[in-house]
């Protein structure tokens, strides 16, 4: 199941990325446009109201969106390479972890008005609002890191979901390691 | 756009809802009956044609505490209404000890419902109680039959009764982008269940104000999280606070004038005081540790919360101005999730140990802890108001479900509901 929700969002974010040099300034409410719905879990769809204060007509989002696959550099394709995670009880990140920021640091940085949210998450193990507190430990850690590769604070946003968001279902360590995540939603 | 779709589902909520009794929630007391006292509720008269049987809500209730053991209507010799037709022989033959009788009657002139009932000692073969309820409206005769099952409850057992109380719930549907939640008020049977709020971003912590009127809880809306106060009667939703990172585990003052909750704007996550009339904050932690799940004494003078300021979560005391902070639990690997017994005496918190997480009831006087749920993933323990019941959710083959337990570990109920049902909170009583 989880490898079809992978396959899935990787072609919507690929055809999300075509569709999305040349639109017009005029930014929409269905996430595509703005490629936060792209990626393993899906849940930016459900972010409701128009991404990007601050960023007026979101035209350099778009060309954002539309370059990354260029400005990621390094091989590293910002759009399938968006998530991060941890091991159990840990906000450090690991080796793997460290490309995934070192790319999008530099993207940050050469994009200077491209902005981020991370989202924390936990796996289910132990209590709601304590998750939340751990979910936002690791948003932490990926925004020191994400600034000392070059990105500037006011570009990064941490958000918290504690283990309400599992990207996927299950109860067993296979699932928890894919839950304990830090994912990076373009704005 | 989430405050218009919360609109939105609450007037579809009050349109669907009127008249239908129906539970979402389905009670299967799993513990064994020897020692519940036999009693036998005998169906009122003048019930026909009224859209609640009250005899049956009453023996529902009792049958559920898991304390009585309640005699079927067709094992019933007799029927009467008043002391005066009681035949005590009758109940002996069938090995009762308490009965319970009753008429109701028709307002001249309304349609309101006036009822009298008796309970009576059938080994003495006299009458215990008898009372005279006033009028209420049809569809509120569910309400009218919990408070008598209250009454005979606290007579039979001296523990005040908890049938005519509400829970508040959150359940959660889909998966992915799919998924949506909601915040859920039923009466404590799981009947009449009414969707306070719903979204398709995530909800959590309800928790009831102390009279009853609000419900606070955490929401998110466009990546930020926020506490949010409901005013149940108009449906009104206030946004409390939003700042930059965590808003969350909001709880009650008993006065009901301030909420503690955790924030983490400062510096990382802590526990503050907000005040609801001024909006002023106070910081109470100021700690590099998670600090969350913070909940007041029944006196107001103190405020228990998780930290992990030692390493692993465990759970901490402080002073309602956030001095003397000690350490209460030592038991396990980690303890979240603690708050008050309604007689301040213990505590409801979860306790890991042996990798299972589990509900666990703390004596604060003794300082001993005892487990009392068996399942691997238990968690959010809510007190009744009563202080007997705990109310918290469980993970089974089936999924997210409810469960009570009795704090003597003896009695323990598995909720039967659709959908993922997590995050109980068990409201006050109507009034004292």
């Amino acid at each position: 199941m989880f490898k079809q929700v992978l396959v899935i969002s990787l072609v919507a974010a690929g055809l999300s990325l075509s569709g999305c040099a040349g639109k017009s300034k005029k930014k929409t409410n269905t996430g595509a446009a703005s490629g936060s719905s792209s990626g393993l879990s899906g849940y930016g769809a459900a972010d409701g109201g128009v991404n990007g204060t601050g960023l007026d007509g979101g035209a350099d989002g778009m060309a954002g969106a539309g370059g990354m696959g260029g400005v990621g550099g390094a091989g590293v394709d910002l759009a399938s390479k968006r998530v991060i995670y941890f091991e159990y009880d840990s906000s450090s990140i690991t080796a793997e972890g460290q490309t995934i920021v070192a790319a999008w640091g530099k993207y940050l940085a050469a994009n200077p008005s491209a902005r981020v949210r991370l989202e924390g998450n936990a796996d289910e193990r132990g209590t709601r609002e304590y998750n939340v507190g751990l979910g936002e430990n690791r948003g932490n850690a990926v925004q020191s890191a994400l600034a000392a590769a070059g990105a500037s604070g006011s570009q990064i946003s941490v958000v918290s979901y504690g283990e309400e968001r599992p990207a996927v279902p299950g109860h067993d360590e296979s699932a928890y390691a894919q839950n304990r995540r830090v994912e990076i939603v373009q704005q | 756009m989430f405050m218009k779709q919360l609109k939105v589902w609450l007037w579809t909520a009050l349109i669907l809802l009127p008249g239908i009794a129906r539970a979402d929630l389905e009670f299967t007391v799993s513990s064994n009956k020897t020692g519940a006292q036999p009693i036998a509720i005998v169906p009122f008269s003048s019930n026909e044609g009224l859209p609640t049987d009250v005899a049956s809500v009453i023996e529902a209730d009792l049958n559920r505490s898991g304390l009585f053991s309640t005699l079927p209507r067709g094992d019933m010799l007799e029927r009467p209404d008043d002391p005066s037709r009681v035949d005590f022989r009758n109940w002996r033959a069938v090995n009762m000890e308490n009965l319970v009788i009753g008429r109701l009657n028709r307002e001249p002139g309304s349609d309101r419902i006036s009822s009298r009932f008796y309970l009576l000692d059938v080994v003495r073969g006299e009458q215990l109680l008898a009372f005279d309820m006033p009028g209420v409206a049809p569809d509120q005769l569910r309400y009218l039959a919990h408070q008598i099952a209250d009454i005979i409850f606290e007579r039979l057992t001296g523990i005040r009764g908890i049938f005519n109380t509400k829970i508040a719930y959150v359940t959660s549907s889909g998966f992915g982008p799919q998924r949506s939640y909601q915040l859920v008020v039923s009466d404590a049977d799981g009947f009449n269940p009414r969707v306070i709020a719903s979204s398709k971003e995530t909800l959590m912590s309800p928790s009831w104000s102390p009279d009853r009127k609000r419900l606070a809880y955490v929401g998110y809306e466009r990546g930020r999280s926020g506490v949010y106060i409901h005013e149940l009667a108009t449906g009104q939703v206030r946004k409390l606070i939003s700042e930059k990172g965590i808003n969350g585990s909001p709880a009650w003052s008993p006065d009901g004038n301030r909420l503690v909750l955790t924030l983490s704007y400062e510096t990382n996550p802590d526990i503050y005081l907000f005040n609801l009339q001024t909006g002023a904050k106070s910081r109470l932690t100021d700690h590099y540790g998670i600090d969350t799940e913070a909940s007041f004494s029944p006196d107001g003078q103190s405020i228990v919360f998780t930290s992990d300021r030692g390493g692993q979560p465990q759970i901490y005391q402080m002073s309602v101005n956030g001095t003397n902070v000690k350490r209460l639990s030592f038991e396990g690997k980690q303890n979240l999730d603690a708050s008050y017994s309604p007689d301040g005496k213990f505590l409801s918190l979860v306790n890991l140990d042996g990798g299972r997480y589990r509900i666990g009831i703390l004596d604060l006087a003794s300082g001993n802890l005892r487990v009392l749920s068996d399942g691997g993933l238990d968690e959010s323990p809510s007190f009744a108001p009563n202080g007997a019941v705990i109310i918290y959710a469980t993970q089974t083959k089936t999924g997210a479900e409810l469960a009570t337990v009795t704090t003597d570990g003896r009695v323990k109920q598995k909720i039967r509901q659709s959908g993922e049902v997590r995050e109980p909170s068990w409201s006050p009583f109507v009034s004292k």
